[in-house]
């Protein structure tokens, strides 16, 4: 069993968690992931690692309530435990090396952005961060980024908050006024990490995008994970996100496919979300 | 008394009741069925069946105390040389091992010794009243990667001796692919959770969600004090054909279909965890896994083809799951092989393109390869594909430990011992021999159990 150490709503469909789990914080790196069960008989969910302490022995989690699963998640409250929590898994962001970086978040992907923008400006490396959000009420962690950034964007579809638009225009503005990057770290919506991929493309930047699919063990069995990348020859190549990544080379990314890949379930987890809300429900 | 030709018919639940339902299918012979099978036996003094037994159990020996009434001489028999007897009797192909050399079989039909065994390990789990005693500790430690069936076996044995053993198993319940891979109505679940009591019983720690070469390095493993680690991963990834079209939606490998209804519960309503229900499916593949997928769609409501590139006398898998998934109304398309997977304008599948195939000369293994037959392509309305290819080995124990080699496919590299090229780190079961059976599996563990016993009570 596992203990839910603190909750934080950060906001109407976003919570983040420290779990106790001494083996896994004592490995975790930034880009991996872990798996978890909220109750027996209950689904795996993946989840990447929004940060970890070593000495406390906690992983740090945000996750966004999309599912049945993630909804009981929501509901339970520090000090309850969930019996499944599982990692490691998956392979570091590659951080090595890099000097200057952009590092571009989404929504609740943003969480997963952090600990690489943290881990890179520990490194020394100059870090702009761009975050975007549908609107004000949904914004997350804008203090962290300010606090490991040289310099940082907010912003929001509607204008609500910061500056209206996609993430990808101060991108361009950045790219086209000049500015030049080692490489481009991108993680969100498939739709804005490839936007963020065709943005960077004419200025022949290098583009890591951290991919999420659906996934069971998180090991290589079950290959849900799998998605196609395309190769400079055109060569379609099947990779299995779990092992081979999360993170991918953007420019060889399959996003169309991906895409659809991952609408799979999105009926059933729709469904089941609403009855588990009911379940939730008083009277 | 008459001499029957026949082996007596196991019992079943009716094909059209069971093709609704996860129960077993295969109800077991009652105690006076199991006496007259076990009155089949010849007792031959060549004893060819122990011969052909992966693990040499004492067949005609375990048989005769059946005809004594002595069932639990029955047992000790079995239990000397096999550690899962109530899931070997459900899952062997006994028509490829013991049962193949039975010397009724010359004329007749060889003896029911799958359906014997399973009957006496079900008799003693049912009956047995002593819970194992803990053995008093060697103090050596060994550590076990996997809780399959090689992990179990090898757990098992040296618990017996005395070795403190923990299994590290990656995903939340024990049991490897006796849990995430064969269905609740070919292996219940229960006999699997009893095996696994039985281990806990001796002594053995069984640790879940620890995913050995990530959460916890073998080198790390010696460090806290393992004297030798058995590897007992599995087979690890799932094959897929490399066709046009495998990345639709509603293309699954067996082992993700599979493991979101045995591991995960999928087939039951209350059920959070997703599957797709679909209306017609293809299984690719002639094995085993195969059957248990085809035979779970059915279940879920699907009208199923098995879809396999050669003839009904190559099906890799056991003929007992063949003639329970043809009465289950599983149709079989053989000789065909798909070219192209489908979809419609959501990117799901929507129908299968195949061409039809024909044996054609021997090839090294010295099975007639098949051949496509020119202009057969044929196109079938289908909405899900589920791709039983077989598995090729994880590379994360390899990845994550120094001193430890793979052949050209995967496999982990071991001696006569089991032991890999990294000293006192061994290995056995589909990490070793690439997709096998669960009693290869065993056998392995127990051997490997045997070597590493040698080597550090040794030393």
């Amino acid at each position: 069993m596992f203990k839910i150490v603190s909750k934080k709503i950060l906001n109407p469909t976003v919570t983040e968690m420290d779990i106790e789990a001494p083996l896994v914080a004592k490995k975790a790196e930034p880009g991996q992931f872990i798996i978890l069960r909220v109750e027996d008989d209950g689904e795996r969910i993946p989840l990447t690692v929004a940060g970890f302490d070593r000495e406390k022995g906690t992983v740090k989690i945000i996750f966004q309530i999309v599912g049945a699963t993630t909804e009981k998640l929501n509901h339970k409250e520090e000090g309850d435990y969930i019996p499944d929590f599982v990692g490691p898994l998956g392979v570091p962001t590659k951080v090595e090396g890099l000097k200057k970086v952009c590092v571009i978040g989404g929504g609740v992907g943003c969480a997963i952005a952090l600990p690489i923008a943290k881990k890179l400006h520990e490194l020394g490396a100059s870090v702009t961060s761009i975050i975007g959000f549908r609107n004000k009420d949904l914004l997350i962690l804008e203090e962290e980024f300010k606090k490991v950034s040289d310099k940082s964007f907010v912003m929001t579809d509607d204008g609500s908050y910061g500056n209206k638009g996609n993430v990808t225009m101060p991108l361009k503005e950045m790219l086209d006024a000049g500015e030049t990057f080692d490489e481009i770290i991108t993680i969100g919506p498939l739709i804005m990490m490839k936007f963020v991929v065709s943005t960077a493309k004419p200025h022949s930047i290098p583009v890591t995008a951290s991919m999420n699919p659906i996934m069971i063990d998180g090991t290589g069995m079950c290959g849900g994970c799998r998605l196609t990348l395309i190769k400079e020859d055109g060569k379609r190549v099947t990779k299995f996100a779990c092992i081979d990544g999360p993170d991918f080379n953007g420019y060889e990314i399959d996003f169309d496919e991906a895409m659809m890949r991952s609408r799979q379930y999105a009926e059933f987890e729709k469904k089941k979300r609403e009855e588990t809300c009911n379940l939730f429900k008083r009277n | 008394m008459a001499f029957d030709p026949k082996k007596h018919v196991m019992p079943t639940q009716d094909p059209l009741v069971r093709a609704t339902n996860f129960k077993e299918v295969a109800l077991g012979y009652s105690p006076t069925i199991a006496k007259e099978e076990a009155l089949r036996c010849l007792n031959c003094p060549t004893k060819p069946c122990v011969s052909k037994c992966p693990v040499h159990i004492d067949i005609p020996s375990f048989i005769k105390k059946i005809k004594e009434d002595d069932l639990e001489g029955a047992y000790s028999v079995i239990n000397e040389s096999s550690s899962l007897p109530a899931v070997c009797g459900r899952v062997c192909p006994q028509e490829r091992q013991c049962e193949s050399a039975c010397t009724l079989g010359i004329k007749f039909e060889p003896v029911g010794i799958g359906r014997l065994e399973r009957f006496v390990a079900d008799y003693h789990n049912e009956n047995a009243k002593t819970k194992a005693a803990k053995p008093e500790s060697n103090g050596h430690k060994v550590a076990v990667v996997g809780s399959g069936p090689s992990g179990l076996a090898c757990a098992s044995d040296l618990a017996k001796q005395g070795f403190e053993v923990t299994i590290y198993e990656a995903l939340h319940k024990a049991g490897g692919v006796l849990i995430y891979g064969i269905p609740e109505f070919r292996l219940p679940k229960k006999i699997v959770a009893r095996e696994i009591e039985g281990l806990k019983d001796l002594g053995v720690h069984i640790e879940t969600n620890v995913v050995i070469g990530k959460t916890i390095t073998i080198d790390e493993l010696f460090e806290e004090g393992y004297e030798a680690v058995f590897v007992g991963s599995g087979a690890g990834l799932p094959k897929f054909m490399g066709i046009p079209g495998e990345s639709l939606k509603n293309v699954f490998s067996a082992n993700e279909f599979l493991t979101r209804i045995n591991l995960m519960g999928a087939y039951l309503p209350e059920s959070n965890t997703p599957i797709f229900h679909a209306k017609k499916v293809a299984v690719v593949g002639g094995g085993n896994v195969a059957m248990d997928a085809a035979r779970c769609a059915r279940r879920l409501g699907a009208e199923v083809s098995i879809v396999y590139r050669r003839t009904e006398k190559e099906l890799p898998a056991r003929v007992e799951e063949v003639e329970h998934a043809k009465e289950e109304g599983i149709k079989f398309e053989l000789l065909t092989n798909p070219i192209e997977i489908l979809g419609n304008e959501q990117g799901s599948v929507s129908s299968l393109k195949c061409i039809r195939m024909e044996l054609g000369e021997p090839d090294a293994s010295g099975r007639r390869s098949p051949v496509p037959v020119k202009d057969s392509e044929f196109v079938e309305d289908f909405d899900c594909v589920i791709m039983a290819l077989g598995t090729s080995p994880n590379p994360l124990i390899k990845n994550t430990t120094a001193g430890i080699e793979v052949e050209k496919h995967g496999c982990l590299i071991v001696n006569e011992e089991e032991e890999t090229t990294r000293q006192n780190v061994f290995a056995g079961g589909d990490a070793v021999t690439g997709a096998a059976t669960v009693i290869l599996a065993m056998g392995a563990g127990k051997k490997a159990a045997a070597s590493i016993a040698k080597r550090l009570l040794n030393k």
